[in-house]
């Protein structure tokens, strides 16, 4: 079973969903980080990229 | 059949389309745009960043979070006669609100009074004309960020000293809109090419109805009167994929704004339509049509 991968921010470990996909924004449950999967294998975890003035829908 | 989804990061949306695509016999590549380097004086046989030419791509299905990036990556491979959803021309009036107003103009379209200026006293004649309390919106930018009703000539003067002193060259256009009683709530609704497809109501106490800002959906019955006016107002800036936001005004219906990459995590479950798979089945019927049908004049 792969390791379930800890936030960058405060060391939780943080659950994804089992349907996870590379690049996929997620919240660490504990400290609330937006955190962005750059990794499948392993699970790796990053910070995700601060929200930008031109972002938007 | 080739398809590549052009994104900032996945949200909700993006992974709805994957799921949508794979649904239909179909992986497209996913290509980050901070991976993107584009040859400006080379063409479409050079490598896109998933290792294949962008000209062997059918279809580039633009789903950035980041407006200038998407929108550059949508000119060059327009210009280079690739087919995208949407358009470069219909993304860049989109992205514009001041492109947006001027589009729906041409057309006839029912839309708040807006009115632009470009230095302090012209910009406070701009919003006296559109009378108090008006709205004043940065040209550019989502989510309801840096929305401001001004009440009155006051209120207008310290919000203009504001932008003037504080913001870049972007927050020195000041778009001016008559602000609109609305009862509570806003309509979204969902242009897939020449229909609506579904629509909610964005109900919330502020006059921002955003669900960027709290706003709460629930179900809108698309009448023919809705479907007709959304219709047009998605043609009128270039047609595609779209998310219009239109109030129920004392004078009738008015589109406020149309979006381009639109959001709709919050709208499939009440409306009960799949959004996300009319989405790519709109794409897949363009490959129906040559690319150019696409592409030009887009530019």
């Amino acid at each position: 079973m792969t390791a379930l991968p800890t936030c960058p921010t405060c060391d939780a470990v943080v659950p994804v969903p089992a349907d996870v996909v590379a690049n996929e924004l997620i919240s660490c449950p504990d400290c609330g980080s937006d955190l962005e999967v750059v990794s499948l294998n392993p699970l790796t975890l990053d910070l995700a990229p601060d929200v930008e003035e031109d972002w938007g829908e | 059949m080739r398809a590549a989804l052009l994104i900032t990061h996945v949200r909700p949306e993006e992974k709805l389309l994957l799921a949508a695509f794979g649904a239909r016999g179909i992986t497209p590549d996913v290509i980050l745009d901070r991976d993107l380097v584009f040859d400006l004086t080379a063409g479409p046989e050079q490598y896109a960043p998933s290792g294949v030419p962008w000209s062997a791509y059918d279809v580039v299905f633009e789903r950035c979070v980041s407006t200038s990036r998407g929108i550059y990556a949508l000119a060059v491979l327009n210009s280079w006669g690739i087919r995208t959803v949407n358009t470069y021309r219909t993304a860049v009036t989109c992205a514009d609100k001041l492109l947006t107003t001027l589009a729906l103009t041409r057309a006839g379209i029912p839309q708040p009074h807006a009115t632009a200026g470009f230095a302090e006293d012209s910009a406070m004649r701009a919003i006296a004309a559109v009378g108090y309390p008006a709205v004043l919106k940065p040209v550019t930018g989502s989510w309801g960020r840096l929305l401001a009703r001004v009440n009155d000539h006051d209120a207008a003067e310290a919000v203009l000293e504001h932008r003037f002193t504080l913001g870049d060259w972007t927050q020195h256009t000041i778009y001016a809109q008559q602000f609109v009683e609305k009862p509570g709530r806003d309509i979204r609704t969902f242009v897939v090419g020449n229909r609506t497809i579904c629509a909610v109501y964005r109900d919330s106490a502020h006059w921002i109805t955003n669900t960027a800002r709290g706003g709460t959906t629930s179900n809108c019955p698309v009448t023919d009167e809705l479907d007709e006016l959304c219709a047009r107002a998605a043609n009128a800036v270039g047609g595609g994929l779209l998310a219009l936001d239109v109030f129920e005004s004392p004078d009738g219906l008015v589109v406020n704004e149309i979006n381009h990459t639109m959001e709709f995590r919050n709208s499939s479950a009440p409306t009960g339509v799949d959004i996300a798979a009319a989405m790519v089945d709109y794409a897949l019927t363009l490959l129906s049509q040559p690319a150019a049908a696409n592409t030009e004049a887009t530019l």
